[in-house]
């Protein structure tokens, strides 16, 4: 069937393309670099018998550390009907060139491989929206792995959003990568509900971002 | 109003320690012409009635502001109605206020004094915000004042704060923040716009225009218990404190609990749920406060409520999808709006209505209001778009204010040229 032209003003695409960026985030976020959704500027939408809702999408991306480093994307996001537990289908092409953020990259990773103690830390921002420089990368590594979860965990009824680290301790290991043992809270937009969610991210900067573990935990009464 | 800053600074110096002013109200007197202003000017030379005028006749249809002490109240007023001079009472006790401004005066000496010392740039906590309701209305007596309209659950009193120049029931606009606690720029935006209102009378042309004959109505901290809560306890609390029957789970969704398409399928029915709709309509004292004082009031014409984060404008219907009546000015109105946010800083918005443009919501304050007769029913999802969402850092408070004054003050303005 046809793909039918959405106003990007609307709630549905706005969802796609809040996956869509949150995708983006998990296969190309680091420690220096926070893809995230600026804007939604066209959408259309294919109803597949039998298969699923398709939207096409165009947005503007920008990165959580540098609100003025923009770029043009493009994105087909397959929700598929049926499949509860299937995941959307995500396929994205980013117009030119992301920040390289190798330098910055390894120098966080000499700094938490030489740290004595395991470096352990909460609230993320804190109350006020305070981030200390120090912890920015931990950040942008927990925005880009709850990408994984979020686009794991997502259907066109559910829009989701890392509201806060709630508390982050390292993993050390004896191998070369880092780990980091997060406890997120992610804000459901559509439910309004805030909740906690468990990730183990390994990283490592010629090896990117994987998340091992990863599972949702009871609410707080 | 500085002048007016100054006749009060002698009078509490005067008043220190005594009694001075029991009884005595300041009235806003407008000469209609000529005639008048000559027979106010000769009232204000009766040497046995010991007026006080604060700002004097001068023009036809500029209003003068005379302080009368108790006894010659009588007289005053009814000179005044014989003669088909038209007046208000802009100060009901003048010793009631000085005791008031005393008070604020002698207290902690870190209490703010001044409206242009309280620091905008930072998030406060309840105490501090009802503090400053308090000093807003001494630095701007006969515009500000501060009303009740009920309490909350946990029993914090529920103020309104009562912009108004005169008249006697005028078309009104409703403005309410932080009626979901966690959104803390809502609360930090209405404590600005709050002051920009009463700072920009006699100055701003638009808020000059409106406030001349509009009366604004301005719910701070519509969720005092949440936002207590938010900074004792849960940061990302949205709800209500209300103890749920049979339920572990507290709090209700006051965005959800309106008469207006209550128990639709946008909101929840169960307790544990951040949209929880209530075990009835206005089941919430903080919703049900605002209810009868609407209805009350009788007289509202729009009413803008204010959340944050989404970045959106937004008017009824939530709980249906079938367009709302005015739908289409509503929907241009809104443009507007957005558009002259977006001049300031860049800030984009989207706009429509709710149903549309974030999701099926029953329940909701707007649809409520809209329901009831009030025409012009919005309301905004404040900065960001989820790079800190509801931890949006202090820094960005007053940028988020500054660029939203210009969207309000489209649709206050639009208000007030359109009446119904």
């Amino acid at each position: 069937s046809p793909a039918l032209e959405l106003p990007p003003s609307h709630s549905l695409p706005g969802r796609a393309a809040a996956l869509a960026a949150a995708f983006i985030a998990w296969r190309r976020g680091t420690p220096g670099r926070g893809p995230a959704l600026r804007a939604l500027s066209r959408a259309r939408r294919q109803d597949i018998d039998g298969v699923g809702h398709k939207y096409h999408l165009e947005f503007v991306l920008e990165d959580i550390f540098e609100k003025d480093s923009t770029v043009n994307c493009t994105a087909e996001v397959l929700y598929h009907l049926g499949n509860k537990n299937a995941a959307p289908d995500v396929q994205f092409t980013i117009e030119g060139e992301l920040k390289n953020t190798d330098e910055a990259d390894n120098l966080f990773y000499n700094r938490i491989k030489s740290l004595k103690n395991e470096l352990v830390a909460e609230n993320i921002p804190d109350s006020y929206g305070n981030v200390p420089p120090e912890m920015e990368p931990i950040r942008a590594l927990a925005w880009a792995a709850s990408g994984y979860v979020i686009w794991k965990n997502s259907n066109e009824n559910t829009k989701y959003q890392l509201a806060q680290i709630k508390h982050v301790k390292q993993v050390k290991r004896s191998d070369e990568y880092l780990e980091f043992d997060y406890m997120i809270l992610l804000h459901e937009n559509v439910s309004q509900e805030i909740i906690p969610w468990q990730m183990t991210v390994l990283w490592h900067p010629q090896h990117g971002i994987e998340v091992t573990q990863n599972s949702r935990q009871p609410k707080h009464v | 109003m500085k002048v007016l800053l100054v006749f009060f600074a002698a009078l509490v110096v005067g008043a220190l320690g005594e009694q001075l002013f029991v009884g005595d109200q300041v009235l806003r007197i407008t000469a209609s012409n000529e005639k008048q202003i000559a027979l106010l000017r000769a009232l204000g030379e009766r040497e046995d009635l010991q007026l006080d005028f604060w700002r004097d006749p001068t023009k036809a249809g500029h209003p003068s502001d005379l302080r009368v002490p108790f006894p010659s109240l009588q007289a005053v007023k009814i000179f005044l109605e014989s003669h088909g001079i038209s007046y208000s009472i802009m100060i009901k006790d003048v010793q009631q206020l000085l005791d008031e401004e005393k008070k604020i005066m002698l207290l902690s000496k870190e209490r703010e004094r001044s409206t242009s010392t309280f620091d905008f740039a930072s998030y406060h906590t309840l105490d501090e915000i009802y503090n400053w309701l308090d000093t807003l209305v001494a630095n701007h007596p006969g515009l500000v004042s501060k009303i009740q309209i009920g309490e909350s659950y946990e029993k914090r009193p529920l103020y309104v704060l009562k912009f108004s120049t005169g008249g006697s029931n005028r078309p009104a606009i409703w403005l309410d923040t932080g009626i979901h606690s966690r959104e803390w720029v809502t609360q930090a935006t209405g404590v600005w716009t709050a002051n920009k209102l009463a700072e920009e009378y006699g100055r701003d042309p638009s808020i000059t225009a409106i406030l001349d004959s509009m009366d604004i109505f301005f719910e701070i901290v519509t969720n005092p218990d949440g936002y207590a809560f938010t900074h004792s306890s849960n940061r990302l609390w949205r709800k209500t404190r209300s103890i749920n029957a049979g339920s572990s789970c507290i709090g209700v969704d006051p965005n959800r609990n309106w008469d207006a398409g209550f128990g639709g399928s946008g909101s929840s029915g169960s307790p544990c749920s951040e949209t929880y709709r209530g075990p009835y309509a206005h089941s919430e004292s903080e919703v049900k406060s605002i209810v009868d004082f609407i209805l009350g009031h009788g007289n509202v014409k729009a009413l803008i409520s204010i959340h944050s984060y989404s970045q959106m404008l937004m008017f009824p219907y939530g709980y249906k999808s079938e367009p709302a009546p005015d739908f289409q000015e509503l929907n241009e109105l809104a443009k507007k709006a957005v558009n002259d946010l977006a001049a300031v800083y860049g800030t984009k918005y989207t706009y429509g209505s709710i149903i549309d443009t974030i999701y099926v919501a029953s329940g909701t304050t707007v649809d409520w209001a809209y329901d009831n007769g009030v025409k012009y029913s919005y309301t905004f999802e404040l900065r960001d778009t989820g790079r800190y969402g509801f931890l949006l850092p202090s820094s960005q408070i007053i940028p988020t204010a500054t660029e939203t004054w210009p969207a309000l003050l489209d649709i206050m303005l639009h208000v007030q040229q359109h009446p119904y």
